[in-house]
């Protein structure tokens, strides 16, 4: 693909532009030990030199000399808080004694559409999906809908994936290949620019970048290539439902549940899990309730709560509900896997589950 | 844009106590307009909202004939049905719906119809009930059969009397613990279906109660030549949205709020009966 090259010192054009622009930008910066999203003014507040070592239950930033501001490949934060936000109000209503109950919708809009710098193939793919979940199904969510519909996403290609990383596996990465406004492949001297939509390339014009050279389009393809074939873990096929769904009885579903600790870390950082629960905030004067929703996750022992019984009393069956969803069920509402590859499950456990490994031995003999 | 979260106000006109734990609300919109323009089919049902408390999916067991008010049956169980239980004539609270597939009516036009139910789960097929007496001439022989735990929790009990006097109409009731002057089988109804009279050649049967109760029932069912594709089982879940988003009510890759909650026997026997699904 033709693309233009980016000196390093354009990276700062290209996010003034954005802000002048109207955009709120964000961008990957060190926070407390960990790679996550913030307010994005300058590019001396990107992780510049950082590089992730990632490994079942265990995420260490390392920092160097680089000259790269993403030779690392993910943080335990995804698009998904900026979009399907952590706990919302939905509506709220007002109770007086003339009136009865009034129902009033909650504006979320926010008030400066977002631009988010650094922005990895596994999140887009991620991203794809929770738009089916959100925006496709027959009924459409206003509050997500909202915060998408200006969205502005500038990818960046993996060219230093972790040891978590299987993205080559799931088919969504290392390489944007879809779904962003800007692509940059980063090489030392600076980036490999390629549009993804017209906003895109308008703001790629505005940059009046030279086109990049043959060899610098060589570096930037080796990189992502050679990022694909150093991923260690894989899936063991791209749909396991089949597989999964017929070993519903496994033994293997009891020695995962005496490690798993129900916490929900795994559907936390998920990129594209989705469950939430809605709860009532009334105040204190009982004049007004705020109906919220909140995330929830099927590792809670409420999730599968009814009229009295808990459906899945149990960390088995509800290891189990997780992965059989995850990588079974997911092609029947969405046509694919609902796993993208980013691997922060495998990380941000904290006993150190790997999905891939519990996967292998559950559908043994499958094969990619 | 339109919020489809968002509930629209309706009152109570009306609350019958069915029995110690079990009762009726019936409702109307506040809006008059709302409300002349609100339909439902058998079988979907309603979030209900009490004020500061939340929303639980309830069935809607009135006839969507009946334009002048819908009607709700609830038993009395958890958070929200507690409160929902104090509500008197003149309360308000908030409404959201209809959602979900109804029960299969068109396909059971012309055809005998059998309704099985057990436990306290008979409000949503109780619908279906009323609907094919109103219509008696478009259905073949009726045949209900409805099980419970204890002989008191039968509630509508001169309303089996009277349907077991319809004629083509058979009524098989059975309680696990009987009581004095208990008219009806002391036992299991699964254990009834010897005495059936219908054609389960071409029969369509509906049911909905405890998943135990309905996979012994489809077994039956099956060996008697009912078809799979001619067996509906109405499924609850928990459910926190009931539009297909809170992801609470997955059962296997269906939601049940917005692919059921009523399935052909075909779309849930992979995983009906399998704990923790």
């Amino acid at each position: 693909m033709e693309s233009d090259f980016l000196p390093r010192a354009g990276l700062q054009t290209l996010l003034d532009i954005l802000r002048t622009a109207g955009y709120r930008c964000i961008g990957p910066q060190l926070q407390d030990g960990a790679i996550v999203y913030g307010d994005l003014a300058r590019v001396d507040q990107l992780p510049l030199g950082a590089s992730d070592r990632q490994a079942p239950g265990s995420y260490r930033i390392e920092q160097g000399r680089g000259p790269r501001y993403f030779a690392w490949a993910n943080g335990p934060q995804t698009l998904k808080p900026w979009l399907f936000v952590p706990r919302e109000s939905l509506w709220r209503v007002d109770a007086s004694r003339d009136h009865g109950l009034q129902f009033t919708s909650t504006e979320n809009a926010p008030s400066q559409p977002l631009a988010v710098i650094g922005v990895r193939a596994c999140d887009l793919a991620a991203l794809q999906l929770q738009d089916r979940h959100f925006l496709e199904g027959p009924f459409r969510d206003p509050h997500y809908a909202a915060r998408r519909s200006d969205l502005f996403l500038v990818a960046v290609d993996c060219s230093h994936p972790a040891d978590t990383c299987f993205c080559a596996s799931t088919g969504d990465g290392p390489r944007a290949d879809a779904g962003y406004d800007l692509a940059l492949a980063e090489l030392d001297e600076g980036f490999l620019v390629r549009a993804g939509s017209e906003r895109g390339a308008g703001i790629a014009k505005s940059l009046k970048c030279a086109p990049a050279s043959t060899a610098q389009e060589k570096i930037a393809d080796d990189e992502w290539q050679a990022c694909s074939r150093q991923q260690k873990r894989h899936l063991p096929s791209r749909d396991l439902r089949e597989a999964l769904f017929a070993n519903l009885a496994h033994p293997r579903w009891d020695t995962i549940a005496e490690r798993c600790l129900s916490c929900g870390n795994c559907t936390s950082v998920c990129p594209t899990c989705f469950c939430h629960t809605e709860l009532d905030d009334p105040s204190l004067d009982g004049s007004r309730s705020e109906h919220v929703r909140q995330w929830d996750s099927c590792f809670t022992a409420g999730h599968s709560y009814i009229h009295g019984i808990t459906l899945r009393e149990d960390t088995g069956k509800r290891y189990r509900q997780w992965l059989t969803h995850k990588l079974g069920s997911w092609h029947e509402q969405y046509g694919r896997s609902g796993c993208v590859g980013c691997g922060r499950c495998i990380a941000w456990c904290p006993v150190g589950i790997d999905l891939t490994e519990e996967a292998s031995i559950l559908c043994e003999g499958e094969t990619a | 844009m339109s919020n489809p979260h968002l509930p629209l106000a309706a009152e109570v006109v009306e609350r019958i106590q069915e029995s110690p734990t079990i009762f009726t609300v019936r409702l109307r919109f506040s809006d008059p307009e709302q409300h002349a323009a609100y339909r439902f089919a058998p079988g979907q049902f309603n979030m209900l909202y009490l004020y500061g408390v939340g929303e639980v999916p309830i069935s809607i067991v009135s006839d969507p004939a009946d334009v002048h008010l819908f009607d709700h049956t609830i038993r009395s169980v958890g958070r929200v049905t507690h409160g929902l239980a104090r509500l008197e004539a003149g309360d308000r609270l908030g409404i959201r719906g209809p959602y979900g597939r109804g029960w299969p009516l068109d396909q059971a036009e012309g055809r005998d119809v059998m309704i099985v139910t057990g436990g306290l789960g008979c409000a949503p097929v109780v619908s279906v009930i009323n609907y094919i007496m109103r219509r008696r001439d478009r259905f073949r022989r009726l045949v209900i059969m409805q099980g419970v735990k204890h002989s008191d929790d039968l509630i509508w009990r001169n309303q089996y009397a009277h349907w077991s006097e319809q004629p083509e109409t058979q009524v098989l009731v059975a309680a696990d613990e009987g009581s004095a002057l208990w008219p009806w089988h002391v036992g299991h109804v699964t254990e009834l279906f010897d005495r059936v009279q219908m054609d389960f050649g071409q029969a369509v049967v509906m049911m909905c109660g405890p998943e135990g109760m309905m996979k012994v029932a489809v077994k039956e069912l099956l060996a008697r030549g009912i078809g799979e594709d001619r067996l509906f089982l109405s499924m609850e879940r928990s459910m926190k949205c009931a539009m297909g988003l809170c992801g609470h009510c997955q059962y296997g890759g269906a939601f049940v709020c917005k692919d059921g909650p009523v399935f052909s026997y075909e779309q849930v026997k992979p995983l009906l009966g399998i704990r923790g699904f």
